[in-house]
């Protein structure tokens, strides 16, 4: 038969395609597993729970079945003041864990002896829920933040986390990253400063360990905007972003982003319709010099999208 | 008619049906993509244009236009070139007509669901992967694997002693995407998380475009130059030195689009290495294509498909220079996350492999429907529009991106670039309108030479012919 290509071709590429495969995949998945997770990667992975975007619990991407946030100032249980406040990811029963605490190993070394020694998290269980917290400790020496199952260490409950925490101090984290991945925001707005600039205004890039856990990354590629990984330390405002979200024309005269007044819903705080059609108008009256304010922004109700989007932005990005 | 055929045996289906239903199929999803794509430019430059739904806002529409454009007008292209080149190449027939027609339905049913849910905002939330994996399956198994065997089989029953270059590209890119998708949606699959979904991510969006959509349009050249010209290829060899180079290269620099995020150091300098070797296919096609023409340059303005595919083997010779050069650590701090990658991404799609494969598109369909081309005029105007549209949009991306990383690195408030850069996104939507415009008198073009083209004579090209309207 002699030289046939095709057996030729067959190993040639199997060879040249496999060696590449093991450059660019096999040795940096050695490198990521080394990855020591930090707070911020901690504080992520469990306020945003299991998976953002599409998946068994959520399959119309609506924020469904993801943990919540809450700060708390006093013990659920005892009552004892906490200062300063404390978060706590609150994972009703039946919701679906944070991938650190089913997968011990990839919270990294000492991160993971910590979060089994001290912390219980080995002893979770997803039928009855359980609420998180985020202790520091050493490990071999080094300063090492470590998760604790609260629920197995000093009883605390879901149900009565929440109440303690009561609604002003609750933070729909998770549902405002999901908003945050429907509606495209990081089409424009990246979540990584680069390493090279960006000090300056965007503040610093993120570490190795900042992700473990998180899923989706959306770093996003094309910034046609600002990048909003600490964007909650440049501005903090609840009030400002809700004007911002509704129309970012009312705050940034120049800005192109788009109007979210749709996240609001149908009504707003009071209950009351919000006529758009009635605010368009008084608002194009506005820009066109026939009025000298603007008309008000809604006040968004407490399970609207938008309220749950500011938590996210508020509380994440920092 | 489709119907008909997807139940009728296989000897009963006339030979280039796939084609013909890939190729309309194809120029619809570029009509769409280009449509999503004018208007969503129309946004950036208009914000306040269309607002208050969410099912037109800006964040649900991006996804849809990069995806109809990607796996729609692309890929589809590809797999109509693939259903006529690859039996043509072999000296025989396509493995299988009704394999090909039932690949070309579900790939056109199977995109429509995945970019509803898509626009819907079900979404997995990364970029270029952004189907939600019950969708990924679709492709790589309803859509990749049939086109695959249809291919392979191909290629298996040919009648010529050895495989011609353009079949090598065929046969190896879907292989290769194929892993490509399994691999770079193993973040949904199997819940990998962090870093690691960041970086599979991002290999996954550059294997796409460097092991599937400049690789194959390449391919394509090397088919349809030699054929319209009526030259051999200037040399084989050279072909296989720009194939084997795509292999073993351009397989591993996915991380340079990573420059500054918090990989390893290691991986990046590899990346941005291994980036800069693109030179070398890329000289090693340029070459090859241009000096294949020799003797024959009056049909660069005289002949349609030459000139569609003689445009993208030029465009080639900027984006190769940009993409070898503009991933390195010098340049990308520079360039990165602007509207200069942005345009960069157009010359790729939109300019190189788009022309490369219009010009496929043009010459397969009327070679298929045994029709020559409805009318020139309508064809000239199609090119015009599409090559005035994509350089006012190149250029004023390209623009609009040195000013965002100057503002980036000299510290300029954000605002003010949104400012500087206005006139240049009206110029963005006005040159994505173009493409879009010309695109449809495209799509009405094709269809007026399937009712009313001239007979093209069995044994000769619709090309050899003259031109009645």
């Amino acid at each position: 038969m002699g030289f046939q290509q095709y057996k030729f071709g067959a190993a040639g590429i199997g060879l040249m395609f496999g060696f590449s495969m093991c450059i660019t995949l096999l040795f940096p998945a050695n490198d990521f597993r080394s990855g020591i997770s930090t707070w911020v990667g901690l504080d992520k992975q469990l306020s945003l729970g299991r998976v953002i975007g599409f998946s068994y619990e959520d399959p119309f991407v609506t924020g469904a079945g993801k943990p919540i946030v809450v700060i708390l100032d006093k013990d659920p249980k005892t009552g004892a003041i906490i200062d300063p406040p404390q978060r706590a990811y609150v994972y009703n029963p039946g919701i679906k864990f944070a991938p650190g605490i089913n997968h011990q190993e990839m919270l990294g070394a000492g991160v993971e002896d910590l979060s089994k020694s001290i912390g219980k998290i080995d002893q979770s269980d997803m039928a009855s829920g359980a609420v998180f917290t985020l202790e520091k400790g050493e490990f071999n020496g080094d300063e090492v933040d470590y998760i604790v199952n609260a629920s197995v260490v000093r009883g605390w409950t879901p149900a009565g986390t929440l109440k303690a925490a009561g609604d002003e101090n609750t933070r729909y984290v998770a549902k405002g990253k999901t908003i945050f991945v429907t509606e495209g925001c990081w089409w424009c707005h990246t979540l990584l400063p680069e390493q090279t600039q960006d000090w300056q205004f965007f503040g610093a890039p993120p570490y190795l360990g900042d992700f473990n856990g998180e899923m989706p990354t959306a770093f996003g590629s094309d910034r046609k905007a600002p990048d909003l990984l600490h964007v909650a330390s440049r501005n903090s405002s609840r009030e400002w972003m809700t004007m911002h979200f509704f129309n970012p024309r009312l705050v940034q005269p120049n800005s192109i982003m788009p109007r979210y007044d749709y996240l609001w819903g149908k009504t707003d705080a009071k209950g009351n319709t919000i006529d758009m059609n009635k605010w368009r108008a008084e608002y194009n009256a506005y820009v066109h010099g026939e009025s000298i304010y603007p008309p008000e922004v809604p006040e968004p109700r407490r399970d609207s999208e938008v309220r749950t989007l500011i938590d996210w932005v508020l509380t994440s990005l920092r | 008619m489709l119907m008909k055929f997807l139940f009728a045996k296989n000897e009963e289906i006339p030979a280039g049906s796939a084609t013909i239903f890939f190729g309309f199929s194809s120029i619809f999803w570029f009509v769409v993509g280009t449509g999503l794509g004018s208007f969503n430019a129309a946004k950036l430059a208009f914000p306040d244009w269309v607002t208050g739904t969410e099912l037109f806002a800006f964040g649900h529409m991006r996804q849809v236009h990069v995806l109809a454009v990607i796996l729609g007008w692309i890929s589809m292209a590809f797999g109509m070139t693939m259903m006529y080149m690859t039996p043509a190449l072999g000296n025989t027939k396509l493995w299988s007509e009704k394999l090909g027609l039932w690949n070309v339905f579900i790939w056109n049913v199977g995109l429509s669901l995945g970019l509803i849910l898509l626009w819907m905002g079900i979404t997995s939330g990364r970029e270029y992967s952004d189907l939600i994996w019950p969708i990924d399956l679709v492709v790589i198994f309803g859509v990749l694997l049939p086109l695959g065997i249809n291919v392979w089989m191909t290629i298996a029953h040919r009648k010529t002693q050895g495989i011609y270059i353009t079949n090598w590209f065929f046969g190896a890119c879907i292989f290769m995407l194929m892993i490509v998708f399994l691999v770079g949606n193993s973040p949904e699959l199997f819940n990998l998380t962090g870093l690691t979904e960041a970086y599979m991510t991002f290999w996954f969006a550059h294997n796409v475009l460097g092991l599937w959509i400049t690789p194959v349009a390449a391919g394509i050249a090397y088919y349809t130059i030699p054929k319209l010209t009526g030259n051999p290829l200037y040399s084989h060899r050279i072909g296989h030195l720009h194939f084997w180079s795509i292999v073993a290269f351009y397989s591993t620099p996915a991380s340079h689009h990573l420059m500054s995020a918090p990989l390893p150091e290691w991986l990046k300098s590899f990346a941005s290495v291994e980036g800069v070797l693109i030179l070398i296919p890329a000289v090693a096609f340029v070459a090859n294509i241009l000096l294949t023409l020799k003797g024959k340059w009056s049909m660069f303005v005289e002949n349609l498909e030459t000139k569609f595919s003689i445009t993208g083997v030029l465009l080639a010779i900027p984006l190769n220079m940009q993409g070898g050069f503009q991933q390195t650590r010098a340049i990308n701090w520079y360039v990165h996350g602007t509207g200069w990658i942005v345009a960069h991404a157009h010359l790729a799609l939109l300019g190189m492999s788009s022309f490369l494969e219009a010009a496929a598109v043009y010459f397969g369909l009327q070679q298929m429907l045994r029709r020559k081309l409805y009318s020139l005029t309508l064809g000239n105007l199609h090119y015009w529009f599409f090559i005035i549209g994509f350089c006012v949009y190149w250029i004023s991306m390209t623009i609009a991106g040195l000013m965002q990383g100057a503002g980036k690195i000299y510290e300029v408030p954000y605002i003010d670039v949104v400012v500087a850069e206005h006139p240049y996104m009206i110029a963005r939507w006005a040159g994505g309108t173009m493409v879009f415009t010309g695109n449809v008198i495209w799509l009405y073009n094709m269809w007026m030479t399937a009712r009313e083209g001239t007979l093209v004579p069995k044994g000769r090209y619709a090309h050899e012919l003259a031109y009645e309207r």
